[in-house]
């Protein structure tokens, strides 16, 4: 009797293997706030800045009128070398805990013909609102090496969300009716990520004590990892500089 | 005589996950057809390996001559479904593609081959990519009845023709000479021309009205061409549709005077 519940069980293994559902672990984890630990610091550049080029928008008059001024936005960086548009996570260390995607969409706004912001990180399975501010059409093509290509067109006011199974860094992102709109989509399966502002800070909160291999993606400069040791309560101190 | 029982059993599980394993990728499903990978495979090294290459990326000896360049099925992203954008196709898709071949391009129709034939090179197609193991197509989309062109319906296709940007990329008379049109690149990065709508009366993935209606409503994966499903109601797409319609004939005119 015993033997046959055994076989029984190995068939519905078999069955469900054979029948391409994957087992997947239900157990979730939050991140931990009951003994914060963080790893802060500051993203920065040296060298010469590169001089941005003004864009030119006049085939579209609706975008001309929008943004007079508009320039590219491959390397932007503060006076004092703080390097924005980093995308900064844990590459590393986390083992097989899973994460559930936050409830709250990500939102990314095409806003005077350019992407607001120019690069969004958000996790796996969490919803990316795009947005539509211009008085214009956008069609808004991601084009990811390891997630679904979609691309569609999106007029005025139009709701639209699009979501990505499985991590990339980054998914570049275009509007082929606007060829010079281009930014990044960074897809986590945790979320443990930053994206550094003008002054080029980050500040990874609630990482359980462990070690981690961080790492700091920049679209035009590459990436950079280090290693860094968590303890519970302990903040952690980290810069990056990417040099040109 | 228990033992022997549970040695059966596993071994009709072996029988299962073998059979389960190798129906998922090694099998196509077209009407009543059955296609099998191990003979598609005999057919793509005689009919297909010249252009999309012995492994399926796209990279076979014609490949750089031809443009646009033939499809890489190792990423499974079509131009010609019936599935909404970033969709797997249906097994039908790729059947269709194969008989119809794909207009203004290098692929040409395979309608020679025996419908069996065609069934089987899907099934082998479909090795090419993981992506047919983990994940399933989306429904297809529904195509409701065309209604009957007018002048006001044409009108209207105009003034969507105009908000959606379609001329920043097909140009404003629809000859795939927009201020954009220099700028496009597929998704493996070699440049694209936008569709001459001007050319006939046959869409990239159809030679009929449906097939304009299909393709806006898909958007062509791959390529610049994005999906007009989510911001166009069927009857807007139909007003396009019946506005590309006339697009020939007006450059014609054009070109006449």
């Amino acid at each position: 009797m015993k033997s046959r519940y055994v076989s029984l069980a190995i068939l519905a293994a078999l069955a469900a293997f054979a029948s391409g559902h994957r087992l997947t672990e239900v157990a979730a984890a939050v991140p931990d706030s009951s003994s914060p630990t963080s790893v802060s610091g500051v993203v920065k550049f040296e060298g010469t800045v590169p001089k941005p080029s003004p864009i030119d928008m006049s085939s579209d008059p609706n975008c001309k009128s929008n943004s007079s001024g508009a320039t590219t936005e491959d390397i932007v960086a503060g006076a004092n070398g703080s390097l924005e548009n980093a995308v900064v996570f844990v590459a590393d260390g986390l083992g097989d805990r899973t994460f559930q995607p936050p409830a709250q969409p990500a939102v990314l706004e095409q806003k005077g013909c350019l992407y607001r912001p120019h690069v969004v990180a958000l996790q796996s399975n969490q919803k990316l609102n795009v947005v539509n501010s211009d008085s214009t059409t956008h069609n808004i093509h991601p084009m990811p090496a390891n997630n679904r290509e979609s691309n569609m067109i999106q007029p005025p006011g139009v709701p639209l969300d699009l979501t990505f199974a499985r991590e990339e860094i980054a998914i570049p992102v275009k509007c082929n009716v606007h060829p010079w709109m281009r930014g990044y989509i960074a897809v986590f399966k945790h979320p443990f990520f930053a994206v550094t502002g003008k002054d080029g800070s980050f500040d990874l909160k609630d990482l359980p004590p462990g070690t981690y291999t961080i790492s700091a993606w920049h679209g035009k400069l590459g990436t950079q990892s280090q290693k860094v040791t968590v303890s519970a309560g302990q903040s952690q101190k980290l810069d990056f500089v990417f040099k040109q | 005589m228990r033992l022997v029982a549970n040695k059966t059993n596993i071994a009709m599980g072996l029988i299962i996950l073998l059979s389960g394993l190798t129906s998922y990728a090694q099998e196509s499903h077209i009407g009543n057809l059955v296609g099998n990978a191990k003979h598609g495979k005999a057919l793509y090294q005689r009919y297909c390996i010249f252009c999309h290459g012995p492994e399926g990326d796209g990279n076979g000896q014609s490949a750089p001559y031809l443009d646009p360049k033939p499809r890489d099925f190792t990423k499974a992203t079509f131009k010609c479904r019936s599935t909404p954008s970033g969709s797997l196709p249906l097994d039908s898709d790729l059947y269709d593609t194969i008989t119809r071949g794909v207009h203004a391009s290098g692929m040409p129709s395979w309608r020679p081959l025996l419908r069996q034939e065609r069934a089987d090179l899907v099934a082998y197609i479909k090795t090419f990519s993981p992506r047919f193991h983990e994940e399933k197509p989306d429904p297809p989309i529904q195509i409701p009845p065309e209604p009957s062109t007018s002048p006001e319906s044409v009108k209207r296709g105009g003034q969507i023709f105009q908000s959606m940007n379609c001329a920043l990329c097909h140009g404003k008379e629809g000859r795939g000479n927009g201020p954009s049109a220099a700028t496009l690149t597929d998704t493996r990065g070699y440049p694209i021309r936008p569709f001459d709508l001007t050319s006939g009366t046959s869409s990239k993935c159809g030679n009929s009205d449906e097939g304009f209606f299909r393709d806006l409503s898909t958007g062509l994966d791959g390529t610049p061409m994005p999906s007009f499903a989510s911001a166009l109601k069927p009857d807007q797409i139909w007003d396009l549709v019946h506005y590309i319609a006339t697009l020939p004939a007006a450059a014609k005119l054009a070109d006449s005077r």
